[in-house]
């Protein structure tokens, strides 16, 4: 109890002081702006028509929780058809794209790790066309896509079983 | 030029027949582990001096002219110790020790600081000289003269050009963010960094004059073909269209390039000049053509096409005309290389799910497996033809294996960190 009663004795006596030092000045008189001529120009307001203001909206872009977050196409073993659980992937892209004319984007093809470095390039390659043909047809313009290959050089998953490849068969969505 | 660390190296010949392990020599500026297997089918009795004086040069050039005959697997090496003179060879007793050659030797420092290499080659047999070379090279060219005293008693013996002061170039892969492009001796010493990148790096390939490198790089988040002129560092964009591009090849005069773009909607060969000027497409099929290869006659243009369903080796005119099937064993041919002469093409074939060299005797069309693990990649044949170079795999492990073209003479060349892939052979230099 000692401590603390202490303890507020030093606070208040901490805050009177730190009052002082900062003494209001009541002497000085306010400034005289002569405003009258402006006054009499102004056009009376219009107290019936509302302005509107536009907070800045959550580009859906950026929302960590909505569709547009999932931007990959999982593809089956040698197959370069979109799945259908990649379909959603593809229209909710197409739609923003569609919205947003001057977003574009990279579609990057991969592949699994098995064979030769350039064929899996031009696999990749069409896994990307394949994402990039259905977005066109849903009516997103060429200028807005560009459809590439990573081939088998950027896996997502590593390692050498089943789990690992059809993680790394897929298209990735990369706005630019 | 940067020069990579220095690593410890053990160079180690493994004479499969005879099931022995014999440590040959160990060398500085040493960055890979070559391990040798299988012998040729006539070897030639040959014994290597030490030279005289050699211990004042920054390398000992007899242990480098020893290192590249056996590697070649073309020798048998007789013990021969150290001859100090030129002159009054005794050819009968190094005939009768089982010699047919003998390589002898002298180094000196001049002036200028260059070394001063003589090197005579002599026939036990007729008691003939056979040949001889006076190198003078600056001391950071110690390793260029053994590997050119190499190559001539390489020729004077077998009658090939000797491939061992060629270069190499490889794609280096640390834990996949940060990838270097490689250039080495042939035997993968003095290797020296060309370009560093933090996105991959594929498909390189050597001008036919051994200044520049042509590569794919994904620094773009896309690939991207460039030339990279390994002197000046000056970097050339050949082919950035929309799409990828990928898989440069020189044509065999070195003024274009073939590429394989995706700009039309799915892959396809073009031609271009190495300026990046007058692409032009040239394949035309509605499936993947690429990896495109000039003849060496650069009348025409081998590549992979999957226009049949699989993966399949082509040939074309360089104008796109008349292409004909060239593979037809298997259901996944890919990379072709062909040979300096025309006449052996190289690739990958897929079969039992294991990736392996293939040669294939284009007259004949008799076909011939070269490797026996599980996934080769990416070929690429020794200037004189006698030695593919290719990527391996072992033990999760990326490296580099050369083989000799009748597939008795197998090497592996391995490095301490780090996987190695895409090797492209350079051409021989003047």
């Amino acid at each position: 109890m000692r401590k603390l009663s202490s303890l507020a004795f030093v606070l208040t006596t901490a805050a009177i002081l730190s009052a002082c030092s900062t003494p209001v000045k009541i002497s000085e008189p306010p400034p005289v702006v002569e405003r009258q001529v402006e006054q009499k120009t102004t056009p009376p307001a219009d107290t019936r028509t509302v302005q509107p203001v536009e907070t800045k909206s959550l580009d859906p872009l950026d929302d960590p929780k909505g569709v547009l977050a999932n931007r990959s196409v999982y593809f089956d073993f040698d197959s370069y058809v979109v799945r259908e659980d990649g379909k959603p992937v593809v229209e909710n892209h197409s739609a923003y794209l569609g919205k947003n004319k001057a977003r574009s984007i990279l579609i990057q093809g991969n592949t699994d790790e098995r064979g030769g470095a350039e064929y899996n390039l031009a696999l990749g390659q069409k896994r990307a066309e394949a994402v990039r043909k259905a977005m066109t047809t849903l009516g997103v313009a060429e200028g807005q896509i560009e459809a590439v290959s990573l081939g088998k050089e950027k896996p997502k998953a590593s390692g050498s079983n089943e789990e690992a490849w059809a993680q790394n068969r897929r298209a990735d969505i990369v706005y630019k | 030029m940067y020069t990579m660390k220095k690593l410890n190296q053990v160079w180690l010949a493994a004479g499969l027949a005879a099931g022995l392990t014999v440590a040959l020599c160990g060398t500085a500026q040493a960055q890979m582990r070559i391990e040798i297997s299988g012998v040729g089918s006539n070897q030639i009795p040959v014994a290597v001096a030490g030279f005289a004086d050699e211990a004042i040069a920054p390398q000992q050039i007899s242990a480098i002219i020893k290192a590249d005959l056996e590697r070649s697997g073309a020798f048998k090496l007789i013990d021969a110790g150290v001859i100090t003179s030129m002159n009054n060879i005794d050819y009968a007793g190094w005939k009768a020790k089982g010699a047919d050659a003998l390589v002898i030797g002298t180094v000196a420092k001049a002036a200028s600081g260059d070394y001063e290499v003589r090197y005579k080659l002599l026939d036990t047999v007729k008691q003939t000289e056979l040949s001889q070379l006076g190198l003078s090279r600056a001391p950071q060219y110690t390793r260029l003269t053994a590997h050119t005293i190499a190559d001539d008693v390489f020729l004077k013996l077998t009658g090939v050009r000797g491939a061992f002061s060629t270069r190499i170039s490889y794609v280096k892969e640390y834990d996949k963010r940060h990838y270097e492009l490689l250039v080495a001796d042939a035997d993968g010493e003095d290797e020296q960094m060309a370009l560093r990148s933090n996105e991959p790096i594929i498909s390189p390939s050597w001008s036919p004059d051994g200044t520049k490198v042509a590569y794919v790089s994904f620094e773009q988040k896309k690939p991207v073909v460039y030339i990279q002129n390994l002197i000046t560092r000056a970097r050339t964009v050949v082919a950035n269209e929309k799409g990828s591009n990928s898989s440069p090849a020189w044509s065999p005069a070195g003024n274009k390039l073939a590429v394989s773009l995706s700009k039309d909607g799915h892959t396809q060969i073009y031609t271009v000049n190495a300026d990046g000027s007058n692409l032009r497409r040239v394949s035309n099929s509605n499936g993947i053509d690429s990896e495109a290869q000039f003849s060496p006659d650069g009348s025409s243009i081998y590549f992979m096409s999957d226009r049949s369903g699989g993966p399949q080796i082509y040939r074309m005119g360089v104008d796109g005309s008349d292409p004909k099937r060239i593979t037809f064993s298997g259901n996944y041919n890919i990379s072709p290389r062909i040979s300096a002469d025309g006449k052996t093409l190289a690739y990958i074939s897929r079969r039992d799910g294991n990736f392996q060299l293939y040669t294939l005797d284009l007259a004949s069309g008799q076909e011939q497996r070269l490797s026996d693990s599980t996934d080769d990649q990416y070929p690429s044949f020794a200037p004189n033809g006698r030695y593919i170079m290719y990527a391996t795999q072992a033990g999760g492990r990326k490296s580099l294996a050369v083989v000799s073209v009748d597939g008795r003479v197998k090497q592996r060349l391995t490095t301490q960190a780090g996987n190695i892939k895409e090797p492209t052979w350079g051409p021989f230099m003047q």
